[in-house]
């Protein structure tokens, strides 16, 4: 096994460098996005399929000219959606315009407050979707009977979220996390909540596959240094969960020699 | 007056005209239109888009043959910045 496959994250057959993954929303312009996702050094990114605005300047640079397809693996969501029916219908018209790519991040919404996942209905456009050949990874609540029954249904991923979207507040449920994590034959990334690299070295020392953020890269005061901080701390975490952390004890424990003291 | 009425369903071409509903919006559309002509008729020839017809996707090989009809719903959809 080379290094590579040792370190490296395999999703539905296909092993990625990089266990961050980014999203590509609320940059201040194509730019932005281009020079901090290029510095997050993610694989995998993903962008939401929305209407064309008819009538606006069709020479205008787009998002794929930003992060190509040839260079990443482009994760088309279903951000925005609120049933089943209408991710089903968004990620149809996704793998259309990418060529066929099957490769999909499914999120189903219960309400605009919150953003938490609706899960029946998560559970429903998964089934769908798994059957018309899509590889699944899905957003979901850190409910590891929930994270089952996605795994069962055929997801090639769940992502859990550590708090709510866009909010910041970090990882709330490490045991929860855990547990599914204990329990998962598929990779588990966390999917929301990051608000900074600690967030995402405590989600990777817990065990987590990867970890999916936008807001915390996006929204910071120099994204492009937050997501070279980001990717800095996802590979520190990483390796922390493989070298295996010390037990916590109530207790201090001298590091240097007591043999040969002077005093 | 038959003038008038006529003149609102056929156009200086005198092709007869069906609406559809293009992304949300009402639109008047030559009824022999293609989805082709639609995308070359917006200048979005060669943009990474993707195309559906009454909620069903109309693939790129099928463009230039796939026709509208008086009332289609069309979504004209591309990838944006997105979480």
């Amino acid at each position: 096994m080379n290094d590579s496959q040792l370190t490296g994250l395999t999703i539905a057959g296909k092993t990625y460098s990089s266990r961050l993954l980014v999203g590509s929303g609320k940059y201040k312009d194509l730019e932005q996005t281009r020079l901090a996702t290029e510095a997050s050094g993610a694989d995998i990114i993903t962008v939401a399929i929305r209407r064309v605005n008819i009538g606006q300047d069709p020479n205008a640079p787009s998002l794929l000219d930003a992060v190509p397809p040839s260079r990443y693996t482009i994760l088309p969501n279903t951000a925005g959606c609120y049933n089943a029916k209408d991710a089903v219908y968004t990620l149809q018209l996704a793998r259309e315009l990418l060529n066929g790519h099957t490769l999909v991040k499914l999120e189903v919404l219960g309400d605009e407050k919150t953003l938490f996942p609706n899960m029946p209905e998560t559970l429903k456009a998964a089934e769908t979707l798994v059957k018309d050949g899509f590889d699944v990874m899905v957003y979901c609540s850190d409910d590891p009977i929930q994270a089952k029954m996605l795994e069962e249904i055929g997801c090639c991923a769940v992502m859990p979220l550590a708090s709510l979207i866009g909010s910041g507040m970090g990882i709330l449920n490490p045991w929860n996390l855990s547990l599914i994590i204990e329990q998962a034959k598929v990779p588990v990334l966390v999917d929301a909540g990051v608000g900074t690299a600690s967030d995402a070295a405590i989600a990777m020392e817990l065990g987590c596959d990867g970890v999916l953020m936008n807001t915390a890269i996006a929204g910071a005061q120099d994204p492009i240094r937050m997501a070279r901080a980001m990717k800095l701390a996802v590979e520190a975490g990483r390796e922390a969960f493989l070298a295996g952390r010390i037990p916590r004890k109530f207790a201090a424990s001298p590091s240097s020699p007591m043999a040969g003291r002077i005093a | 007056m038959l003038k008038a009425a006529l003149s609102s369903t056929v156009n200086s071409d005198l092709r007869i005209m069906i609406v559809i509903e293009l992304n949300g919006e009402s639109r008047s559309v030559a009824k022999d239109h293609s989805v082709h002509d639609l995308v070359n008729a917006l200048s979005l020839t060669n943009q990474a888009l993707a195309i559906a017809v009454n909620r069903e996707v109309v693939p790129r090989a099928q463009w230039a043959t796939h026709r509208f009809s008086d009332g289609d719903k069309v979504d004209v959809v591309r990838a944006i910045g997105g979480g």
